[in-house]
């Protein structure tokens, strides 16, 4: 007896725990099995209905799959569409959840994050009618699948400036979350970026192989400020909070990544390099508004505000913010073109990237 | 020279960052599996201990309070998995594994509770974090400052060792412990109270596992979020099993596994090695050592079974 009870009891505790990871979207959801029946043909935005696939951060992770969330809710307010959200807790949810929207027949679905790419990509060989986006891969080319990518070289050599024209050491670190194509942009445009600003500059670059190990960025950091660097921007998700940290610690400058890091520790982020994934699930969403949705690769950049730098700019002097502007300037009017790839690093600056 | 002597310091820091979150959740897990339950619910009790640590230094702005409160909630799951286990006999393995799901779960619905639906804890001052021995005394970047000014409690955890060492081995309790994960029945028989024991044994699992995690968002970063523990909890069981079920062995074992991760942060400064091999550098050494180096581990003869008090 006692025995039967504490099986219910357990049972009960993990079902409990299972909802508390996955739940929250009672609210949209109630909204859209209600307007499933009333498929006419009057063409009422409410009746368009957009599906977004998280990864496994879920969509208050203050940074990728929030800031993509809080577009599709802009763009719900804006337009009268109905959204809606299925989370990812581990990387085997990617592809029942987006089956889940693909049997609902929403009229587009997003992933979030290179790491759906695979099962975005059998959804949509399977579903040739249903239109798909997602967000940071280019390898998805189906004439129903929409990549969103971001000129992210463009945001880290803004940051990269900065560091360059801030540093009193000529040494700043650089700690990456992992070495693969699309992460490197992020090293080319922050060494670029430093070297044009000044270019006695020297780029110490670690590569923490993890975005979820703290410990490893703290080590990483430390390492590069060990070494002299006094600014150490970080292209690694939670990997970076150590990062952050050790810089705190020592009284040192970081630069934060995806969204404005200040709040992390005020007085030591000097500014971030933004990746605004809201302002391109918006305008994806507007697209299918209008009908005007394209498939193939759409790249956000500084021009379409894609990528900035952060707004908060307290640490930075005028002269900083000032030659920042004008090279914002630059860049948007293609006087000053970043590299995004090693070929086109090297020709200018040499082999100064040491992660590629 | 001087870049030997840098590295060594750079070594000596990076150990000190991982190891003391595995050591201190090692020694509860110890404390567990030598009196016969088994623990695997170390890695949720991490969880909640790292939660709680990052909710109560917010609030209170005292680290060592911070610290404690997250030694508590540790236990208190620590508890619910000893009334589960000793009480009511169930299957320790399934019960520890509800508390793996309960310990994230829980922590992930407080913080969204508490934060505005946010599944990170806001930062904390620096201030409210736990303290550092010498802070501010050394140049920054030397080597005194890299092996001196660290946080305190990742040279207490060696103390704290040392303790769990002399406790085991050198009193009364210790050797009731050892004994009911080997032959409860005997103890029983000679009035040792067998529930009680294992009771105190498994609540003070989940305290130091709870400390374990806290270390992590009150030394190492300043903040929770749900990926902060995910997998240390298993690296620690794993460090009991190979310091064969002693405080003094999980001790080594842990240092191994903080020493190699202080490899790794060095040998990632370039990818001239390939990145995926550097992180396989602990694992690789935990399997050499354990083949090469480290005999069978004697499992305790009782761990794991169901004990029903004969009364």
């Amino acid at each position: 007896m006692k025995k039967k009870m504490l099986a219910v009891l357990l049972a009960g505790v993990m079902v409990l725990s299972m909802t508390a990871c996955g739940g929250s979207d009672s609210a949209d959801t109630g909204e859209t099995t209600g307007t499933e029946t009333g498929t006419e043909t009057t063409a009422d935005a409410s009746d368009i209905r957009i599906g977004l696939i998280t990864d496994v951060g879920g969509v208050n992770d203050g940074s990728f799959n929030q800031s993509s969330w809080e577009g599709l809710q802009r763009a719900e307010a804006d337009f009268g569409v109905t959204v809606n959200y299925l989370e990812s807790s581990t990387d085997a949810d990617y592809a029942p959840n987006i089956e889940t929207f693909v049997d609902e027949e929403y009229d587009l679905i997003i992933s979030v994050g290179y790491m759906l790419a695979d099962a975005t990509r059998s959804a949509a060989e399977a579903n040739p009618d249903m239109k798909f986006a997602i967000i940071d891969d280019a390898t998805i080319d189906l004439p129903n699948v929409t990549c969103l990518m971001f000129k992210q070289e463009q945001g880290s050599y803004l940051v990269g400036y900065v560091a360059g024209l801030m540093t009193q050491t000529n040494k700043i670190g650089f700690v990456q979350g992992m070495s693969n194509e699309n992460m490197n942009q992020f090293g080319y445009g922050y060494c670029a970026g430093a070297i044009d600003a000044n270019p006695e500059i020297e780029v110490l670059q670690y590569n923490a192989n993890s975005f979820s190990e703290p410990a490893t960025g703290k080590s990483l950091a430390n390492t590069a400020i060990t070494n002299g660097a006094d600014i150490v921007f970080h292209a690694a998700g939670g990997t970076g909070l150590g990062v952050i940290d050790a810089c705190q610690e020592n009284g040192v400058y970081a630069i934060g990544v995806d969204r404005d890091q200040a709040s992390d520790a005020p007085g030591t982020v000097l500014t971030s390099a933004m990746k605004r994934v809201d302002n391109a699930v918006y305008d994806a969403v507007q697209s299918v508004v209008n009908g005007t949705l394209e498939s193939g690769i759409q790249t956000y950049d500084l021009a379409k505000g894609g990528v900035d730098i952060a707004p908060t700019t307290d640490l930075l002097t005028d002269d900083v913010i000032a030659a920042v502007e004008e090279v914002k300037e630059q860049i948007i009017s293609g006087e000053i073109v970043v590299p995004n790839d090693q070929a086109s690093f090297e020709e200018k600056y040499g082999d100064v990237y040491q992660l590629d | 020279m001087d870049v030997l002597v840098k590295d060594l310091g750079l070594l000596i820091n990076a150990t000190l960052v991982a190891t003391p979150p595995l050591l201190l959740a090692a020694l509860g897990s110890c404390f567990s599996e030598r009196s016969g339950v088994v623990n695997i619910g170390i890695e949720g009790m991490m969880t909640i201990g790292a939660f709680t640590g990052a909710v109560m230094g917010l609030l209170t702005g005292n680290g060592w309070l911070a610290f404690f409160c997250a030694g508590i909630a540790g236990a208190f799951f620590g508890l619910i998995h000893a009334v589960a286990c000793i009480s009511f006999h169930a299957d320790q393995t399934i019960a520890g594994t509800a508390i793996n799901f309960l310990g994230p779960g829980f922590a992930v619905f407080l913080c969204k509770a508490m934060f505005d639906n946010s599944t990170d804890t806001p930062a904390m001052d620096p201030s409210s974090k736990l303290p550092r021995l010498f802070e501010g005394v050394f140049p920054t970047g030397s080597f005194l400052s890299n092996v001196l000014n660290v946080y305190v409690v990742a040279y207490l955890v060696f103390v704290l060792a040392f303790v769990c060492w002399f406790v085991f081995y050198k009193t009364r309790f210790g050797a009731h412990l050892r004994a009911v994960g080997e032959h409860p029945e005997a103890c029983e028989s000679l009035g040792i109270d067998v529930y009680k024991v294992r009771y105190t044994c498994v609540i003070l699992s989940g305290f130091l596992a709870g400390l374990g995690g806290a270390f992590v968002t009150l030394a190492t970063i300043n903040q929770f979020r749900p990926s902060v523990i995910v997998g240390q909890g298993f690296i620690a069981i794993a460090a009991v099993i190979f310091g064969k079920f002693s405080p003094e062995g999980a001790t080594k074992a842990c240092l191994l596994f903080g020493l190699c991760s202080g490899i790794k942060t060095l040998a990632s400064q370039s990818n001239a090695v390939s990145p995926n091999l550097i992180s396989m550098i602990p694992y690789v050494v935990t399997i050499l050592a354990l083949v090469l180096f480290v005999g069978k581990a004697h499992t305790p003869a009782a761990n794991g079974k169901i004990f029903v008090r004969s009364k």
